[in-house]
């Protein structure tokens, strides 16, 4: 083993963290707030943990049907709920989160209020890190092509995206299945992980949490995401010498870096700034050498 | 059975008329800002610790809710002050971001100032009982519809009649337009977050009573509950959160007692999906006032 079994914990946990936070990417990418992906993680931990602890299957083919299942799910919801917007699409998501909360509450198969255990131990670090780069490379490719732009237009003027001829329910749909699948890949990791989950770690928090990556990270790039689910997963952990009030001053730290820095840690200059910054670099030490 | 009925029909009315206190702050503050106020439910909360303590000296109810309503009333203000304000003209979403903050504050003080076990609220009210017809009511009922009624028309009266009601109205309608009549937006931003948040503080006190119980995080559920209720009467819709409330109450006591009690706050969130593709402006909404 390369790191310690505590650190190992926090970089597991911080690779689910991401893959949850990349999953509202998406749908945030075309102007559509999600709080309801604590419901998708669910749908994806309890799909994936049915059919490793109930049907034997091996944890691949789980692991790609379970967030399948999210992802079905999520085209269902997605589509009607593509004819709200703004806050009351935040609204409807929140409360699709929370049907799906109350409705493994109450089902007997997955264990109900009493939880579902016997997962086997399937994530390791390596997996999960494989799944978020995955997933990472997946975000940053789409962000330069033809979908990204359309997913930018739609975010900017849907209206004006749709006049210029982007399939603007098509996308839409798309993204947010997008995000709904990741989330459930997130469930099903954490699932094989933690080996024990019940319905109530899947509520409203937890739908909060990729949210709040996104903000304090910054909305503009998807480096949002994942530098504002490394800070605020690591955060707590730097925090821990403040024993009791450790939570208190994660509050704390979110509202002043929200007043210090609205639009989030990383905004589009910042990324073109360090793109600009490495290219220079780059060149320099090309000229360097030819004039060797 | 006819009984029974009228007073699980009682009982929907108390609970609603601690939702529609709760949906009317978040629905003011929504009317004059167009922003969601997620630390709403824990400023609830902290109204509910406060009437307790109050409540543990003074040995009256009255004196409680009045001091509980002074002091979320200017815990409403400063949430304003450091949740809002610093962020106006920032993107839309970053609000969301620091009431979550706030509200994390305000559960982590509370957490630590009383533990996070359930506290009793000191039975204040004689236990009476009267016979109304085929119609039981509890001096504790009656006393919390009276306070809620009280409460509410005082609303009214304020909003319909003085100056400052009607100044507060204008600047939901249009705060620039309001602002070029001459009306102090800025002040009245803040005297709306000290009304919403001292009605929400009542809902606390009343609910402590009620139920004579409070514990940290009971503003979790009842935020989310004021939310969907807020939605189900029409954003920014003083009348149609005080229909909304009264009816999620009375459908969920209803929907516990005759059909699963387990399912109980999938009522809540099922009708906030139904409106929200049926009739997204609200019950008592105009199809004008829809907002984006």
């Amino acid at each position: 083993m390369i790191v310690g079994p505590y650190f190992e914990d926090v970089l597991i946990q911080l690779g689910i963290n991401l893959i949850l936070g990349l999953s509202l990417y998406f749908p945030l990418a075309a102007g559509q707030l999600s709080l309801g992906q604590g419901g998708f993680m669910a749908i994806g931990a309890y799909a994936a943990s049915w059919l490793t602890v109930a049907q034997g299957w091996p944890w691949p083919l789980a692991f790609a049907v379970g967030p399948l299942v999210a992802a079905v799910v999520g085209a269902v919801v997605g589509l009607p709920a593509l004819r709200v917007k703004g806050i009351y699409l935040v609204l409807l998501t929140m409360a699709f989160g929370e049907i799906v909360r109350v409705f493994f509450l109450n089902f007997g198969p997955t264990g109900a209020a009493q939880g579902y255990r016997g997962m086997p131990f399937v994530t390791t670090l390596p997996i999960v890190a494989g799944f978020a780069v995955v997933l990472a490379v997946l975000a940053a490719r789409t962000a330069r092509s033809r979908v990204g732009r359309a997913l930018e237009a739609i975010r900017t003027d849907e209206l004006a995206a749709d006049v210029i001829g982007v399939d603007v329910t098509r996308v839409k749909l798309t993204a947010f299945t997008i995000g709904a699948w990741a989330a459930g890949l997130a469930g099903a990791l954490w699932a094989h992980y933690a080996l024990f989950i019940d319905p109530e770690e899947f509520g409203l928090h937890r739908s909060i949490m990729p949210f709040t990556f996104l903000v304090v990270g910054g909305l503009e790039t998807f480096w949002g995401a994942i530098v504002g689910a490394t800070t605020l997963t690591l955060l707590p952990e730097w925090l821990r010498f403040l024993k009791e009030w450790r939570l208190a001053f994660f509050g704390v730290a979110m509202v002043l870096v929200m007043i210090a820095r609205p639009q989030g840690l990383v905004d589009r200059r910042m990324v073109e700034a360090i793109r600009r910054m490495a290219r220079r670099r780059r060149s320099r030490d090309n000229t360097e050498e030819d004039t060797r | 059975m006819g009984a029974v009925l009228v007073e699980q029909l009682l009982n929907g009315v108390m609970l609603g008329a601690v939702y529609a206190l709760i949906a009317i702050g978040y629905t003011l503050i929504f009317g004059v800002l167009g922003l969601l106020h997620l630390a709403h439910g824990e400023v609830f909360m902290v109204g509910a610790f406060v009437g307790l303590v109050a409540v543990r000296a003074t040995g009256s109810v009255l004196l409680a809710i009045a001091i509980a309503m002074l002091a979320t009333g200017v815990l409403g203000v400063l949430v304003e002050r450091v949740a809002f304000r610093p962020l106006r003209g920032a993107h839309h979403l970053a609000p969301l971001a620091t009431t979550i903050g706030v509200g994390i504050v305000l559960q982590e003080t509370t957490r630590w100032w009383f533990g996070a076990e359930q506290q009793g609220f000191p039975p204040t009210l004689a236990a009476e009982v009267w016979q109304l017809g085929p119609l039981r009511v509890s001096s504790v009922q009656a006393f919390m519809l009276a306070s809620a009624l009280v409460l509410m028309t005082a609303l009214h009266l304020f909003l319909a009649r003085t100056g400052a009601g009607r100044a507060i109205r204008a600047t939901a309608e249009d705060p620039a337009v309001a602002g070029l009549l001459g009306v102090n937006v800025s002040a009245m931003v803040v005297l709306t977050f000290f009304v919403g948040s001292a009605l929400a503080g009542a809902a606390g006190v009343l609910v402590g009573i009620a139920y004579n119980s409070v514990h940290p995080f009971i503003g979790v559920q009842m935020g989310i509950k004021g939310l969907v209720v807020m939605m189900l009467g029409g954003l920014g819709n003083v009348p149609g959160a005080v229909l909304g409330g009264l009816l999620l109450g009375i459908l969920e006591v209803l929907g516990a007692g005759y059909l699963a009690s387990s399912y109980r706050d999938a009522f809540a969130f099922g009708a906030l999906v139904l409106i929200l593709l049926v009739r997204p402006e609200g019950l008592l909404g105009l199809r004008t006032q829809r907002r984006d």
